[in-house]
């Protein structure tokens, strides 16, 4: 039996961001991720990020991705990759599978005293005719191919959605050498940055709003060879007569992502839903800790929004996780909390951001009015 | 806003939203042209500027003010607007001609010389434009700035080059 005082599962902003401040206040720290590199979605976002000074503006996902990761490695964070955590049993006890799929895994059992569950989000699919033909993706996952992979998904692509990863994907598509044949999206009007769309109209993309992919057009070895696209009404349903067909051979799909709660659920934790952050998410304190004592959350799993805002929850959950093994004073932590929640509050600001600080608060104080008191899982 | 509708800002929109330099200003020499006109939480461009000139503040989601006549045209906010939305437009070399500098993020990378298509915000080739500058410095962090040359009357139009070379 291993023992650890802090165990994070997800390597992403938020867990990386955890373990820095758990390992640099002096616990023990072993970081897992399911992945072959830790990062999470950090270096496939090779464009240069928004937001103040403090979080690391104008810089590059994927460098701020390695100075996390070396900072973490200097607090002496211990990193288990293709490792995946399968279940929480009593005592504290965590069970983790090890090992790529195609060698022989192991399952080790892990005691940690504080748990930090920061497992990201999952792309949402759309559903229409033939959108299971090979050649249909999410966009996230045809980022992968080009800025990790360095594999091109196709030649021509059709993008579904305005938000800004299908704003961002369209632009490294191009920069990738991919045609983007258009951008679809169903609203009325662009949904991410309009500074994104700008970049890409200038590169000569056509975005269609109003307008929703009807049929993946399947060539007869059933891989994607045109996309059917149609006019929406006001309700979001396809105008007959408006149909037309765009060359392609990749459709990509942003149509939003929803928090990966699989952990959360089994460790037992209360949720709530939440449409603005994507679906369930965990009610959790201004400590992010979860209705379950010693359970932690942080980044998108606790409401999809964005890389800084997962880097500074994840900071608050490491915080929060040494103060109760006894390596910070209850001042410390406190002190350290209320100046990123300040932080938090100058990212969830704004027309984009607001209503994301409205619901967060609304997710704070269902958490004091439900569960006041973290329990332990009797 | 058209740029919500369209992905792409009119020039009276822009007038109207940002404080843009003035004619008087455009022949000095060469300024920026922040064309930044959404509330997102974002400053690098503060921070970027090397003489103070580009003012976001507090909070954080203002719109950033460009002083212009701090601003000499250096083109370091270029490189570093995450959004790359800050262009120099250079109205002083010459009465017939401009040059329009912009953040350029593919391959291949013009070349000074090389004569490519000059594209509208819109990406419509407006003009052929010879390609006049390119700089990558280390602090550009790999994006390469370009500065192509253009008729005069499309300075406030011309935003960006076609990805291949065109021979006018």
């Amino acid at each position: 039996m291993l023992y650890r005082d802090v165990c994070i599962v997800g390597a992403g902003p938020a867990g990386l961001a955890a373990a820095i401040e758990a390992g640099k206040a002096g616990a023990s720290v072993l970081l897992v991720d399911l992945n072959m590199r830790p990062g999470g979605q950090l270096f496939k976002q090779i464009h240069k990020f928004f937001g103040s000074s403090a979080h690391h503006s104008g810089t590059r996902g994927c460098t701020i991705g390695r100075q996390l990761l070396k900072e973490a490695l200097d607090s002496g964070v211990e990193i288990w990759l293709q490792s995946t955590v399968i279940g929480f049993f009593p005592g504290n006890k965590i069970g983790i599978e090890r090992g790529a799929d195609h060698t022989e895994k192991q399952i080790v059992t892990v005691t940690a005293k504080k748990v930090i569950i920061a497992t990201g989000a999952t792309e949402n699919a759309i559903r229409f005719e033939g959108w299971t033909a090979p050649g249909v993706m999410g966009a996230g996952a045809a980022q992968t191919m080009i800025n990790v992979n360095h594999v091109r998904p196709g030649n021509k692509v059709v993008m579904l959605g305005s938000g800004n990863v299908g704003l961002i994907v369209s632009y490294q598509l191009m920069q990738a050498g991919c045609e983007v044949a258009a951008l679809v999206e169903a609203a009325p009007k662009i949904g991410g940055y309009a500074v994104h769309a700008a970049k890409i109209r200038r590169a000569g993309v056509p975005i269609l709003l109003r307008h929703t992919i009807v049929a993946a057009v399947k060539d007869p070895d059933g891989c994607v060879c045109g996309c059917n696209i149609a006019a929406v009404d006001d309700h979001f349903r396809p105008v007959p007569g408006t149909e037309e067909t765009i060359d392609c051979d990749t459709i990509t799909i942003a149509a939003g992502l929803k928090p990966t709660m699989d952990l959360v659920k089994l460790a037992g934790c209360a949720l709530t839903f939440n449409p603005a952050f994507g679906g369930y998410v965990p009610l959790h304190s201004r400590r992010m800790e979860t209705s379950r004592a010693g359970f932690f959350v942080a980044g998108d799993t606790t409401g999809v929004e964005e890389a800084n805002t997962a880097l500074e929850e994840g900071r608050i959950a490491g915080i929060s996780a040494a103060e109760d093994l006894g390596l910070l004073s209850s001042r410390e932590a406190g002190l350290m909390r209320g100046e990123i929640w300040t932080r938090l509050d100058s990212l969830r600001f704004g027309p984009f951001g607001l209503r994301r600080k409205t619901e967060k608060e609304r997710i704070l104080q269902a958490f004091e009015s439900e569960i006041g008191t973290p329990q332990a899982l009797s | 806003m058209s740029l919500i509708e369209s992905g792409y800002l009119e020039w009276e929109e822009l007038m109207r939203l940002q404080s843009l330099p003035d004619a008087d200003r455009y022949r000095k020499g060469p300024v920026a042209v922040i064309e930044c006109v959404q509330e997102i939480p974002c400053n690098p461009c503060e921070t970027a500027c090397p003489r103070n000139a580009i003012r976001v503040g507090s909070p954080i989601t203002s719109l950033p003010k460009l002083d212009a006549d701090l601003c000499v045209g250096c083109g370091v906010c270029v490189a570093r607007c995450p959004g790359m939305a800050i262009f120099i437009v250079d109205q002083s070399t010459s009465a017939s001609t401009a040059r329009v500098s912009f953040p350029f993020e593919y391959e291949p990378l013009p070349k000074v010389g090389e004569i490519r298509q000059a594209l509208n915000r819109k990406g419509e080739p407006v003009c052929s434009g010879k390609i006049v500058n390119v700089v990558n410095p280390p602090l550009y962090d790999r994006t390469p700035v370009v500065t192509v040359e253009i008729p005069a009357e499309f300075a406030n139009e011309v935003r960006a080059v076609g990805k291949e070379a065109a021979y006018a």
